[in-house]
């Protein structure tokens, strides 16, 4: 393999593995405060992906308009969910909230299957993001460095709010003592709504994203990348954000990567993800910059 | 400020407070004494808003004359209404740092200028702190701990503070400076809620106490007048 095709390589992984990191930033979080996973998440992102679609490609709306529509839109859906399947369960046994997520996962999926229908649809690319142009022998579009750059960009935002804020410091002391929290004067569900509000809005940006890189909507779309962000999630350390976009990054690597040096491996990318799962809860159950979080009480 | 009429609470299926009554006046230290599991805690977290299905009458007078029914609200409106407590075993956010500690107490204000007078006035109380303020707040010793806590509790610049057993684990020097500093706060014109099972301790800064026993108040006076309460001093002050 020559440099400019392992650079070619390099920036793919980038990005792909940055569009996991955001993701897994939605599932981090989550379960740092709630010790929830949120399986609906990848659904948020598949959304995400369908509203910018219908905005732009069936209305015809400026794509401009068309991705604030898609992050408001399900940012708002991931409220509701918040609102409507996990908040009622605040004080319930965590296995009970568990299976609330599991079910409304379903459940998007399937709605999505009858209003959206299950055949998949072409997303038209902006031709401006891929006109194709050479940066030192290799090969590219905009849109590839445009991904992870976004990507960056989001997650330094989140990491200022999340250390530098009022709300963010709610987060954080949400995150380790909830009662206590709210003794300080800090009205958490407002927090918790906050958090899943972020989350969501990252998931459509992702989603977003995904549907011009690989250009295409369908509504079982979120079903894998969320999974693996979740995967990547474990892998870098729940309840960490740096850690879940290293992880990301980690698991975009080893997926590009392995298929481009093992070609004959390609139909085990998948599997891929799931084996550093494996390794990483037998050899650091915590995750790479994860820290033993308390079961609360 | 504070009238208490039959307050009854369940905890986990135990009806842990029985028909409580009690009051509390502006500017005073009233403590609620009792042994573990009286339902002296169950009490002080009604009245902060933690605790759910609490019955009765919890009445409290804000500084501007209004009167406000308490149970049934959350936390972050007593917080508001200014009503601060200092829960049992301290619960320091462990991996946030000391001045995080009491910017979050701060949560619910705006006023910047306040703030920093309230934490300048957290830190004169306990000047430890103030050395350690960029240390996690996990890192401080059990006495520091207690002090961030009470000191946090202040930083939402309450007019009834309430104290969960201030002096658990804590070593009998300690003692005696975190309850100087509770009079201290006293004098300069907050009313104190203090929860004890240090009897001793609590009844010499109190001008009021009740003694709690399984869910019941038995006993009420005076601090000075249940130190010599011949009951008091079997049961509580070692005879």
């Amino acid at each position: 393999m020559n440099l400019n095709l392992f650079m070619q390589h390099f920036i793919n992984a980038l990005g792909l593995g940055s569009l996991y990191g955001l993701i897994a930033i939605g599932y981090t979080m989550v379960y740092g405060i709630l010790r929830l996973i949120n399986f609906a998440h990848g659904d948020i992102f598949m959304l995400g992906a369908y509203f910018v679609f219908f905005a732009t490609i069936q209305y015809k709306l400026p794509w401009a308009l068309g991705l604030a529509i898609a992050v408001v839109g399900a940012t708002l859906c991931g409220l509701l969910v918040d609102r409507i399947a996990y908040r009622p369960l605040r004080d319930a046994p965590r296995i009970s909230a568990l299976i609330s997520a599991i079910g409304v996962s379903f459940f998007i999926e399937n709605i999505s299957i009858v209003i959206f229908s299950g055949m998949p649809r072409p997303v038209v690319q902006p031709p401006s993001l891929m006109q194709a142009f050479s940066l030192g022998g290799v090969r590219l579009v905009p849109l590839a460095l445009m991904v992870p750059a976004i990507s960056f960009v989001l997650v330094a935002a989140l990491l200022w709010m999340v250390y530098r804020t009022k709300p963010g410091l709610a987060m954080r002391s949400i995150s380790y003592d909830i009662e206590t929290t709210r003794l300080m004067g800090v009205s958490v569900d407002r927090i918790i709504a906050l958090t899943f509000a972020i989350g969501s809005a990252l998931a459509a940006v992702a989603g977003i994203m995904w549907a011009l890189r690989y250009p295409r909507v369908e509504p079982l779309m979120g079903i894998m990348p969320g999974f693996k962000a979740f995967i990547a999630a474990v892998f870098g350390g729940i309840g960490s954000i740096p850690g879940a976009m290293l992880g990301g990054l980690s698991l975009g690597f080893v997926e590009i990567m392995s298929v481009a040096f093992f070609p004959n491996l390609s139909g085990f990318k998948d599997a891929f993800a799931f084996i550093l799962l494996i390794a990483i809860l037998l050899i650091k159950p915590t995750g790479l910059m994860g820290e033993k979080l308390e079961d609360k009480i | 400020m504070l009238e208490i009429k039959d307050l009854n609470v369940w905890y986990g299926g135990i009806h842990a407070v029985k028909d409580a009554s009690m009051s509390i006046k502006r500017g005073e230290i009233v403590t609620l004494i009792g042994a573990n599991g009286a339902g002296k805690s169950s009490t002080i977290r009604s009245i902060a808003g933690l605790v759910k299905g609490a019955k009765g009458a919890v009445t409290y007078t804000a500084r501007d004359g209004e009167r406000v029914s308490l149970l049934g609200r959350p936390p972050e409106v007593m917080v508001k209404l200014g009503i601060s407590l200092s829960p049992e075993g301290r619960r320091i956010l462990p991996q946030l740092t000391v001045e995080e500690n009491l910017v979050l107490g701060a949560y619910s204000r705006s006023d910047g200028d306040g703030i920093s007078r309230d934490m300048e006035y957290g830190y004169a109380l306990f000047p430890r702190l103030k050395e350690r303020r960029n240390q996690k707040g996990g890192t401080l010793s059990g006495g520091e701990q207690q002090m961030l806590a009470v000191a946090r509790a202040l930083m939402s610049h309450p007019d009834l503070l309430m104290l969960d057993e201030p002096s658990l684990g804590l070593a009998p020097i300690l003692v005696s400076e975190v309850f100087e500093v509770i009079r201290e706060i006293n004098r300069e014109g907050r009313t104190i809620l203090l929860v004890e099972q240090n009897a001793f301790a609590a009844l010499k800064i109190a001008h009021k106490a009740y003694v709690l026993e399984v869910g019941n108040i038995t006993l009420e006076g005076t601090g000075a007048d249940l130190l010599e309460n011949p009951k008091v001093k079997e049961a509580y002050l070692g005879g």
